[in-house]
């Protein structure tokens, strides 16, 4: 059996619930076995800070703040593959609810007009990222080469889009895997 | 139903009389004619010319067409007489005395730029006019005492074909059709090949036999006078003409599908008709061409209602337009079935354009024929076309079919051509190497709209232009339609603003693609044309605008972060962000 280097996987989750990344881990054993074909670099997984060139980066959430931005072109950069995963990095998703609001109705309405403040102030220490006026989908900010529909998407899907990357395959998501009812 | 207790009847006299519907008239509608509120309230928010909040005394629409527009003259019209009346286009003027809308275009292509005025077209507007307009306004002058010629609507008619040449009395159609015979008529409208007129070019003669066939409690016959596709005005023309032999035709089509019941749709864009209209159909009653035994023969009745409707480009598909004729948001059905079987109130229905009528007054009048010896084998006839842009003597030509656009070009006065779009936005963008081309169903085909570009028109604005429209105009049932014409209009604008990038053209074709495919009605699989002409035939005007790189984010990253940074008060290096590209 000749040995193919593995390809390098980074995650990460910007404007997002972590629930896409909970999801991954749903495939229980089988990644495992995925394990042997792929290697984590920088991820909530491996607590890896430090990003280097990798194959695939799975993107979950939107964009809200600055931040968000850069990590999200640092990802850019170092992937060959990027894929926006779940419906916040696809559509803004449950964060992209706040963009019927300007952000200063947003910012008074939380750090303002909520009972029992003390010191009610809008933050603003410079380590806080400055938010963006909306949540916006990934791919408006930078490429994407592949969306992972789904809130979040299933393990299966995860799986069966990792499993044709490593075969080589150009991914296809079947239709029993877009359909939520 | 009758006319006046049509509900786009009784809520546009409602608007006029408020200047608004609130929410207690739709209430108040809503029992009167035993509909849900909910119905009521979605007509409000459908169409363009009702509004839930209250407009000025004086209400302006100026289109925004490319040859009609607030631009065509190549002064901003708009933002001109916005200023001088210091009133934000798009809301009313707090002393309520104005408001400044956009609207698509009113159908005024051969007037220069032209706007609507409490319903009524203002034409041939200039900056001279605009401060004229100004001056009245300010001094509160009833639109009676404004100069009349300023509504004066004279009709350019440049060349006369089978249809625009000959006088038909009223009546001749209607006793050389009881002379044939019923079946024979629809014979001789088949053996004519008459093609809808509207643009789909569906036979008439089978739309007829269908119809005459389908068995339902009643027939109708539906003319489509909802003239909407920017750069079409032949209708305005033919109604204000030729309404005795569109009436004739509507009457003939019920004798031969056995309809005792008609009638017009027409866009409220031209209301100012009206009276015309309803004084030609008083006349034909009382001379026994409509009403109860038409020309003395027992049984033939028939009659027929005007619907005026109220900014909608959608209810010119005729599916759509039976739903408005029905009270309701003009949202197109689910087709099969279609009209011809289960059309207004679900009964057999003949939905057919103006000039298609006319037509078939001429063919019962002259013979299959006379209408055959014109045209081509598969588009017999002639065909209206209403002529505007960057031409000598914009106005209405009847051609034969299988004419070329050059020969078009050349007699209408147009020189330095860089394109021309044939059959309005929903049609075909056309560079100067297809000018030999024809128009005809097998080739190019039009409703009627034949707008010229030349060498000094910036086709992307007019692209732009157009995708705007569409998006405007969709009618937010499907998301295909509703979200790609938004995405499309987007697109092109970031390539316009000067921060596109190649993957931007790249999705434009994408979405355009997905938009035709998929959309619901022939609005959203039309929609996409502009652009897909555009980068097959203009590709260097999309081209030359753009930036260096492969992409570039679709909005202004730092401009995002602007409002975080005043709330913060923040303006570091680290509060902005570059908007580099890939």
């Amino acid at each position: 059996m000749t040995h193919k280097p593995k390809l390098k996987l980074a995650t990460t989750s910007l404007a997002g619930c972590f629930g896409c990344h909970m999801s991954f881990l749903d495939m229980d054993e089988r990644i495992v076995e995925l394990l042997e074909h792929i290697e984590f670099d920088r991820s909530p997984f491996t607590d890896i800070k430090q990003l280097g060139h990798c194959d695939i980066g799975l993107i979950e959430g939107g964009v809200c703040n600055a931040e968000n931005v850069h990590v999200l072109r640092t990802y850019r950069a170092s992937c060959r593959i990027l894929v926006a995963v779940g419906a916040c990095a696809i559509n803004g998703g449950v964060p992209a609810m706040r963009n019927h609001f300007s952000l200063q109705e947003c910012l008074e309405e939380v750090y303002l007009k909520s009972p029992d403040m003390i010191n009610p102030h809008i933050p603003n220490d410079p380590e806080l990222p400055l938010l963006l006026d909306k949540v916006y989908p990934v791919h408006e900010v930078v490429k994407v080469d592949y969306f992972l529909p789904g809130c979040p998407p299933s393990a299966d899907t995860f799986y069966r889009f990792l499993s044709e990357l490593i075969e080589g395959k150009e991914p296809q998501i079947g239709k029993v895997e877009l359909r939520y009812d | 139903m009758t006319e006046h207790l049509h509900l786009l009847h009784i809520l546009h006299e409602l608007q006029q009389k408020h200047r608004y519907i609130s929410e207690e008239s739709i209430c108040e509608v809503a029992a009167q004619l035993s509909l849900p509120v909910s119905q009521v309230r979605a007509v409000v928010a459908f169409y363009a010319f009702f509004y839930s909040t209250p407009c000025g005394h004086y209400h302006i629409l100026f289109s925004n067409c490319t040859s009609c527009g607030y631009r065509a003259g190549g002064t901003d019209l708009i933002r001109m007489l916005s200023q001088k009346l210091s009133v934000n286009i798009g809301q009313t003027r707090k002393d309520g005395q104005l408001s400044i809308h956009e609207t698509s275009c009113i159908g005024m292509c051969d007037h220069g730029a032209s706007l609507l005025i409490n319903g009524v077209p203002l034409i041939h507007l200039d900056s001279e006019k605009i401060e004229q307009i100004t001056d009245l306004i300010e001094a509160d002058k009833p639109l009676n005492e404004w100069p009349l010629d300023w509504f004066h609507i004279k009709d350019h008619i440049y060349k006369r074909g089978l249809l625009l040449e000959g006088d038909l009395p009223a009546g001749d159609g209607l006793r050389a059709m009881l002379a044939r015979g019923r079946e024979e008529t629809l014979t001789e409208i088949t053996q004519s090949k008459l093609r809808g007129r509207g643009g789909a070019g569906f036979s008439t003669g089978l739309k007829w036999h269908l119809c005459q066939q389908a068995t339902g409690e009643a027939h109708y016959v539906v003319c489509n006078a909802d003239e909407g596709e920017p750069g079409t005005f032949k209708d305005r023309m033919l109604l204000q003409q030729h309404a005795d032999a569109l009436l004739e035709g509507m009457t003939i089509c019920a004798y031969v599908i056995g309809a005792y019941q008609g009638f017009i749709y027409l866009r409220g864009e031209y209301r100012y008709l009206l009276p015309h209209l309803q004084a030609t159909l008083l006349h034909r009653r009382k001379l026994g061409l409509l009403g109860t035994a038409i020309l003395g023969q027992t049984g033939f009745d028939f009659d027929i209602d005007i619907v005026v409707g109220a900014g909608a480009y959608i209810c010119g598909e005729e599916s759509a337009l039976i739903e408005s004729l029905e009270g309701k948001p003009g949202i197109p059905r689910s087709r099969p079935p279609f009209p011809v079987a289960h059309g207004y109130l679900g009964q057999p229905t003949v939905v057919n354009n103006v000039e298609t009528f006319i037509a078939a007054t001429h063919i019962v009048c002259n013979g299959s024929e006379w209408f055959t010896a014109a045209g081509t084998t598969e588009s017999t006839g002639s065909k209206l076309l209403s002529i505007s842009g960057d031409c000598a003597a914009p106005g209405i030509y009847e051609y034969s079919f299988g004419v070329t656009i050059q020969q078009v070009l050349e007699e209408c006065g147009a020189d330095n051509v860089q394109a021309v779009q044939v059959g309005g936005p929903a049609g075909t963008l056309l560079d100067q190497t297809a000018f030999h081309r024809q128009i005809a169903f097998e080739d190019v085909g039009t409703g009627g709209s034949f707008m010229i570009f030349n060498r000094e028109r910036d086709i992307l604005a007019i692209i732009h232009q157009f995708a705007a429209f569409f998006a405007h105009e969709s009618c937010g049932f499907c998301t295909p339609c509703r979200v790609g014409t938004t995405l499309l209009k987007q697109g092109l604008n970031k390539i316009i603003i000067g921060q596109g990038a190649r993957n931007d053209m790249a999705e434009l074709q994408r979405v355009s693609e997905l938009v035709r495919r998929y959309s619901h009605c022939g609005l959203g699989h039309t929609a996409a044309n502009p652009i897909l002409d555009g980068l097959q035939h203009f590709p260097q005007a999309f081209e030359q605008q753009l930036t260096q790189y492969d992409f570039t984010a679709r909005f202004e990253l730092d401009a995002a972060l602007q409002e975080a940074r005043q709330l913060t008060q923040h303006d570091d290096k680290g509060a902005h962000l570059k908007q580099e590209g890939d």
